[in-house]
């Protein structure tokens, strides 16, 4: 099936079978690999992306449903190659991140939480941080980060 | 690529999907927001011949709120629409705050209230809450549109009285009446996991502050989600002291069947019910004007 979706500001047209996970169509059709896939059944959120604005899990959706989207994956945050945007500032100078494998994800619940909500709670950034899983850092350093980037005006 | 081979079908109206399903029969599966339908397609539990998405159906996606104060959700409407309506927290405030324990924000972007009370999860919040708020589901098939109530919905677990070649097309949430008080509790292992217990309360006072009418119903306590009309019905007539919604809490216990996990024995849930329920009947007793 033809299915024309735009990621990170730019169109693309593929030929697709139904079945093609977003989470393997963001990786394998259109090059963008920062979009990790860890459990692929929604529960550890490494895959997560901006769906016209919002976050969803690319695992639990078929290319096919992302005709006509907006899509955002990670590699849209940083303002150029070798820089990044405050939050992932925010996640170096914290020291959020180990293994890294999970972080994409969590930048982009990041991303989307701190956009509804600027000046959150410790308790909120927790909540929002429940559905990504992270089994390096125990979170400490995550919840910071958040609240830094926050404090920062992120 | 996990999920086996479909064939993808997006129909624009209720009719045109009708005719699909007809066509394929159980073969075919509805896809809503698929939340629940996709991780059981990656790991091949289903393998449906045929999908057929419904979010480009015309007039799914729509909450309207009737003149009497009702609210009709559309079978595809996002939980993160309903969780940002102004009106719905005004005015449905239970809905608003059983949402929050919905799995988390990523899920809620795509997850449907319609897809969720189909998939009949009895662990699930929002079936336990329609129970609740006594919503009406309309049911549309080759014959029609039938009406009906919660209660005779949810047949067993991922079960329900949808017939083969029907589909749910809305979801009719009446209003509270005036001035009642509403409470959705739960306790899960972590935010967002499936409840171990969830309870959800509605009470109403009568002029002189006594109980006028209670409801509770519960989710993961049964093979349904599980309504308790013998422990409300002893609140009704009461001040809703301590004491009386202790005893509903105690006799709540009884009503419900819950099946065990990995997570709680039945008598640990059938322990946190009782606990739940005398916690949310108290909120409900608070915000009762």
């Amino acid at each position: 099936m033809k299915v024309r979706v735009t990621v990170n500001g730019v169109a693309h047209e593929r030929e697709v079978e139904p079945r093609l996970l977003l989470s393997d169509f963001l990786r394998h059709e259109i090059g963008l690999t920062g979009t990790h896939v860890g459990c692929e059944h929604g529960v550890c959120g490494a895959c997560t992306i901006l769906w016209d604005g919002e976050p969803a899990r690319a695992c639990l959706a078929f290319a096919v449903q992302a005709e006509g989207h907006d899509i955002r994956t990670v590699e849209s945050l940083a303002p150029a190659p070798g820089q990044l945007n405050a939050l992932q500032q925010a996640f170096q100078d914290s020291h959020a991140l180990q293994c890294g494998y999970c972080t994409p994800g969590i930048l982009m619940t990041m991303t989307a939480f701190l956009a509804e909500n600027p000046k959150p709670s410790e308790e909120e950034v927790r909540h929002a941080l429940s559905g990504n899983l992270c089994r390096c850092t125990g979170y400490q350093h995550i919840v910071d980060a958040v609240l830094l980037a926050a404090e920062r005006g992120a | 690529m996990k999920p086996a081979p479909f064939d993808w079908q997006a129909p624009e109206t209720v009719e045109a999907a009708l005719a699909l399903k007809s066509v394929h029969g159980d073969g075919a599966r509805f896809i809503a927001g698929g939340q629940s339908l996709v991780p059981a397609m990656n790991f091949r539990v289903a393998q449906p011949g045929v999908l057929i998405d419904l979010s480009r159906v015309a007039g799914l996606d729509s909450l309207a709120w009737s003149p009497d104060g009702s609210l009709r959700i559309g079978a595809m409407v996002r939980y993160r629409a309903i969780e940002r309506d102004a009106e719905v927290a005004r005015h449905l405030p239970l809905i608003l705050e059983a949402l929050a324990e919905v799995a988390h924000p990523q899920i809620r972007t795509r997850g449907t209230l319609g897809g969720n009370l189909c998939h009949a999860d009895p662990a699930s919040e929002m079936p336990a809450v329609m129970l609740a708020l006594q919503a009406r589901m309309e049911v549309r098939g080759p014959g029609g549109t039938r009406i009906l109530p919660a209660a005779d919905f949810f047949l067993g677990p991922l079960t329900t009285a949808l017939a083969e070649d029907e589909m749910l097309a809305a979801i009719m949430v009446p209003p509270l009446p005036a001035g009642a008080g509403t409470a959705f509790l739960e306790l899960a292992r972590r935010r967002g996991d499936y409840a171990m217990m969830g309870v959800a309360a509605v009470l109403r006072r009568d002029g002189a502050g006594r109980c006028a009418e209670a409801r509770l119903a519960f989710c993961s306590a049964g093979p349904t989600p599980m309504a308790a009309p013998g422990a409300a019905a002893l609140l009704v007539g009461t001040a809703l002291a301590a004491a009386d919604i202790a005893a509903a809490a105690e006799a709540a216990k009884a009503e419900i069947e819950p099946m065990g996990s990995v997570q709680a024995s039945p008598a640990y849930q059938r322990h946190l019910a009782g606990v739940l329920a005398a916690r949310a009947l108290t909120l409900a007793a608070e915000r009762a004007a």
